[in-house]
C-alpha cells in the first residue's frame, strides 16, 4: 500500500505468496489475482518453527535472512540479534511519579529507537454531537494527564492532553507502559505461545508466530500491547538498524507487539531509550537481583504504588514518589 | 465404500437440484458470498486497518457474530432434551435439524474467528504438535478444541442417521445414542468456554463476573430454540415431515423460563453494578445510559431490552404462546434481542472505556459488514444445503430404493469376475 518493494528476477520467481493462493481460495478462485500487500510470506517463513523450538543453526540462518532482507529493504546495513537473557538478571524498572512533567520525550523517542510503524491507525470517533476522525499512532508509552485533586483514576485520565506547556498547574501526568508482570496474563491467554516471559523477567512476542487474534490485548490490564493494523511503515532514514529479533525489528502486518525494556539495549548493558531521554531523571532502570542497584535502593527506601495491584499481576514496573 | 460413495453421489444430485425457488435462494446466497469474499480479500490486502477495530477496541463485530453463533449452535442440539423428556414423536428428526444447524452454525463460528485473526495463514501454529497449542492453560486454545469437536460430533450423528435412514435401515440407538448424550454436555461446554474466555479477563470488570457463563447459557437457551421453531414450522410447511403443534408449544414454554432466567441475571447484575456504584459501573453506563456523550449503543441495547422483554411475555401468556402469529413474532424478537445483547452488548461494552479510560466509539465497518454478511450466508447455504438432503430422506421420498428404480445406472459396470 506503501511503496513498491523492488525485487530482482530471481527473488520475485522464488518467492511464492501463500496468501494470495489463500485469498483465491476465499474468492473460490473469481477474484482477480493483485499483490496482498498487507500479507505476503515466502515460504521459508511460512514453515519456520517457534523461536523457542529453533536449533543454533536455524536461529542464525534466520537471522541473516531477516537482515539481508532488512538492509535489502531499508538500504542500509541492518543488524539482527538474538542476545540471550544474562544469568542471574531480572530486569525492573521505576519512573517517580512526582518528577514526570509529561513532555511524552519518550514516547517520541521510544518510537523510533523500537522502529515503530509510522503510519497512522486512524479512527473513526463518534460522540453524539460529532463525528470526525483521529489520528493516533502506535505507541508504547502512554502519558495520562490525571487532576491531582481527584489522584490516580484512569476513567478520568486524559491521554490526548495538548496544552501548550506543561505541565500544567494541578495536573499530574502517568506515563504506562508494559509493566512486564510477573504473573502475566497476556501470556497465560495466548493460543499459541507466541508471547512469554524470558527468564531475565521480560515479556516477549515472536512476531513470526503471532497469529494475530488480539487475546492478549483483552487480557493485558495496562493497555501495552498494540497490533498492526495495517502494515509498518519505517521512513528508510529513520530505521535503527541494531535490532533485536524479540524486540525491534520492523514488524509485520497482522501481529501483536509490546514494550520489552529495550531488549536490544538492556541486554548489552545499556539503559532503554526512554531512561536516557527523560529530562528530568523520573525513570530508573536496573537488575532486581543485585541489592546494591538503584532500583533496590528505591523499593526499599521509597514510597512505591504498584498500578492495579489488586489484580495480582505482580509488575516489575515501580511507580515512586521521590520527594 | 461403494455405498457411501454413491449416497455422497446422490445427496450431491438432490442438494444441487431443485424449484426455481430453491435456486434463486441459493443464488442470492451465493451472491452475498462472493460479496463478502470480495470484503475480505480487500481486509487481507490492507489489514484489519480497513475495519473499525483499533487497540482500544481490539475485537468488534467478527467475534460479536461469532459469540452469538456459539449460542445457536448450542442450544440447537439442547433441543434434543425436551423432544426426549417430553417424548415428542418426530425426535430423531428433531435432533438432526438441531445437529444440522449446530454444524452450519459451527461453521460460521470458525470462519468468523478466521476472518477477525491477522494472520490467517499461521492458522497451523494452533495444531498441536505441528504448531503449538497452549493447552490447557489458555482459554482460546480450549475453544479451538471444543469448537471442533462439536463440529465433527453433530456431523457425525446427523450424517450417520441420514445414511441409515437413507439405506432403509433403522439407525443403530447403541450408535447414536451415546453421541447424542456426548453431544449435549459438550454443547453445554462450547458456551461455557466461550463465556470463561471473556470471564477469566481480570482487566475487564465488565466480563469478569461470574454470572457471565449462565446468562451465556439462558440466553442461547432464547435464541437457538426461537430459530429452531421458526425453522420446524417452515420445513413441515415444505415437507411432510410432522411436527406436532404440541411440541412447538413445549419449546416455546420453555423458551419463556430460560428467558425469565436470562432477565432475572441481567437484573442481578443491574443491581450489584448500581447499588455499588464503584468505578467498575463505567461499561455498563457506557452500555445503558451513554458515557461522556458516547452513546453508540445505548438504542441497541434498549431495543433489545424491550425485546426480550415482550417476547417473554408473548411466550409466557398461554394465549399469545399458542397463536402462530405472535409466536413467530415472539421468536424473531428473542433472536434480534438476544443477537444485540450477546453480540456487541457483550463484547464492545468490555473494551469501552478501555483499560486506561479511554473511550473509543466502535462501529463496524462497511468491510466488516459486508464480510459478515457473507459468513451468514455461507452458514446459511451450508444449512439449506444440508436440509435439503436431510428433509426428503426423512420423510422418506429421498431414500435408496426410490432412487434406484427412478435411475438406470449407467457408466456402473459390474467388475468382471
Ligand atoms: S503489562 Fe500487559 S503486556 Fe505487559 S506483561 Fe503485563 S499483561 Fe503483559
Ligand atoms: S495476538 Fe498473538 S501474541 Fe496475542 S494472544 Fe494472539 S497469538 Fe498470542
Amino acid at each position: 500500500m506503501f511503496r513498491k518493494k523492488k525485487y530482482t528476477e530471481a527473488e520475485r520467481r522464488s518467492r511464492r505468496k501463500f496468501i494470495k493462493a489463500i485469498a483465491a481460495v476465499a474468492a473460490a478462485g473469481i477474484v482477480p489475482h493483485r499483490k496482498a500487500e498487507a500479507l505476503d510470506v515466502t515460504w521459508e517463513e511460512w514453515t519456520q518453527q517457534h523461536f523457542k523450538r529453533l536449533t543454533k543453526e536455524e536461529l542464525e540462518r534466520i537471522l541473516k535472512r531477516l537482515e539481508e532482507k532488512y538492509t535489502r529493504e531499508y538500504g542500509k546495513k541492518v543488524s539482527v540479534t538474538a542476545e540471550p537473557p544474562i544469568p542471574g538478571v531480572t530486569f525492573a524498572y521505576a519512573l517517580d511519579l512526582s518528577r514526570c512533567i509529561g513532555c511524552r520525550r519518550c514516547v517520541y523517542a521510544c518510537v523510533t529507537e523500537i522502529n515503530q510503524s509510522r503510519n497512522p491507525h486512524m479512527k473513526t470517533v463518534k460522540t453524539t454531537e460529532e463525528v470526525n476522525r483521529r489520528k493516533s499512532w502506535l505507541q508504547w508509552i502512554r502519558v495520562l494527564e490525571m487532576e491531582k485533586v481527584k489522584g490516580i483514576n484512569v476513567e478520568e485520565a486524559e491521554i490526548y492532553y495538548n496544552p501548550p506547556k506543561v505541565p500544567e498547574e494541578g495536573k499530574f501526568y502517568m506515563p504506562v507502559q508494559c509493566q512486564q508482570c510477573n504473573n502475566p496474563p497476556c501470556t497465560k491467554v495466548c493460543p499459541v505461545v507466541a508471547t512469554w516471559k524470558e527468564p531475565d523477567g521480560i515479556v516477549v512476542v515472536d512476531y513470526n508466530w503471532c497469529i494475530g487474534c488480539r487475546y492478549c490485548m483483552a487480557a493485558c490490564p495496562y493497555g501495552a500491547r498494540h497490533f498492526n493494523w495495517v502494515k509498518p511503515f519505517i521512513p528508510k532514514d529513520e530505521l535503527n538498524p541494531r535490532t533485536h529479533y524479540l524486540g525491534n525489528r520492523p514488524r509485520y502486518a497482522g501481529v501483536v507487539e509490546k514494550c520489552t525494556f529495550c531488549v536490544q539495549r538492556s541486554r548489552n548493558g545499556r539503559y532503554p531509550a526512554c531512561v536516557e531521554i527523560c529530562p528530568v531523571g523520573a525513570r530508573k532502570f536496573g537488575n532486581l537481583n543485585d541489592p546494591e542497584s538503584e532500583i533496590r535502593y528505591i523499593i526499599e527506601n521509597k514510597r512505591v504504588y504498584i498500578f492495579k495491584e489488586e489484580l495480582n499481576t505482580q509488575p516489575k514496573f515501580f511507580y515512586f514518589f521521590g520527594v | 465404500m461403494k455405498n457411501a460413495w454413491r449416497f455422497f453421489l446422490e445427496t450431491l444430485r438432490v442438494s444441487l437440484t431443485g424449484s426455481k425457488k430453491y435456486y434463486l435462494w441459493v443464488g442470492f446466497l451465493l451472491f452475498c458470498i462472493f460479496v463478502g469474499a470480495l470484503a475480505y480479500v480487500h481486509q487481507l490486502k490492507n489489514g484489519l486497518i480497513v475495519t473499525a477495530m483499533r487497540d482500544e477496541v481490539s475485537w468488534g463485530f467478527y467475534i460479536s457474530n461469532f459469540t452469538f453463533l456459539v449460542g445457536v449452535a448450542a442450544a440447537a442440539v439442547l433441543l434434543v432434551i425436551p423432544a426426549y423428556i417430553y417424548n415428542f414423536k418426530p425426535i430423531k428428526e428433531i435432533a438432526v435439524l438441531g445437529e444440522l444447524l449446530a454444524v452450519s452454525a459451527m461453521v460460521m463460528c470458525l470462519v468468523f474467528v478466521t476472518v477477525d485473526i491477522g494472520r490467517p495463514d499461521r492458522f497451523w501454529h494452533l495444531i498441536p504438535k505441528l504448531g503449538m497449542l497452549h493447552f490447557p492453560t489458555s482459554l482460546l486454545s480450549w475453544d479451538v478444541i471444543v469448537l471442533n469437536g462439536y463440529l465433527i460430533i453433530n456431523l457425525c450423528i446427523a450424517v450417520y442417521i441420514l445414511y441409515k435412514m437413507y439405506h432403509n435401515e433403522e439407525p443403530n440407538k447403541n450408535v447414536y445414542w451415546p453421541l447424542i448424550l456426548i453431544s449435549i454436555p459438550w454443547a453445554v461446554s462450547i458456551h461455557t468456554v466461550t463465556a470463561f474466555l471473556y470471564n477469566g479477563l481480570a482487566a475487564r470488570p465488565f466480563w469478569n463476573a461470574s454470572i457471565l457463563a449462565p446468562r451465556f447459557l439462558a440466553s442461547a437457551f432464547c435464541s437457538g430454540p426461537a430459530f429452531m421453531l421458526i425453522i420446524f414450522q417452515i420445513v413441515r410447511k415444505v415437507s411432510n415431515i410432522e411436527i406436532s403443534d404440541k411440541a412447538i408449544f413445549k419449546v416455546a414454554e420453555l423458551i419463556a423460563y430460560s428467558m425469565f432466567i436470562n432477565l432475572f441475571l441481567l437484573g442481578a447484575e443491574w443491581f450489584k453494578e448500581y447499588y455499588s456504584d464503584t468505578v467498575h459501573i463505567a461499561s455498563m453506563k457506557y452500555l445503558y445510559e451513554g458515557l461522556k456523550g458516547h452513546s453508540a449503543l445505548v438504542p441497541w441495547i434498549w431495543a433489545a431490552t424491550i425485546f426480550n422483554v415482550i417476547a417473554f411475555f408473548l411466550f409466557l401468556i398461554p394465549k399469545t404462546r399458542e397463536n402462530f402469529l405472535t409466536l413467530n413474532i415472539g421468536c424473531v424478537l428473542i433472536f434480534i434481542g438476544v443477537y444485540i445483547e450477546k453480540g456487541m452488548g457483550l463484547v464492545v461494552p468490555g473494551f469501552t472505556p478501555d483499560v486506561l479510560g479511554e473511550i473509543y466509539e466502535y462501529s463496524p465497518t462497511n468491510t466488516e459488514l459486508l464480510v459478515s454478511l457473507g459468513v451468514w450466508a455461507l452458514g446459511l447455504l451450508v444449512y439449506t444445503l444440508l436440509l435439503k438432503v436431510a428433509i426428503p430422506i426423512q420423510t422418506g421420498e429421498f431414500r435408496v430404493d426410490k432412487v434406484a428404480r427412478r435411475e438406470v445406472p449407467e457408466g456402473e459396470q459390474v467388475p468382471a469376475s
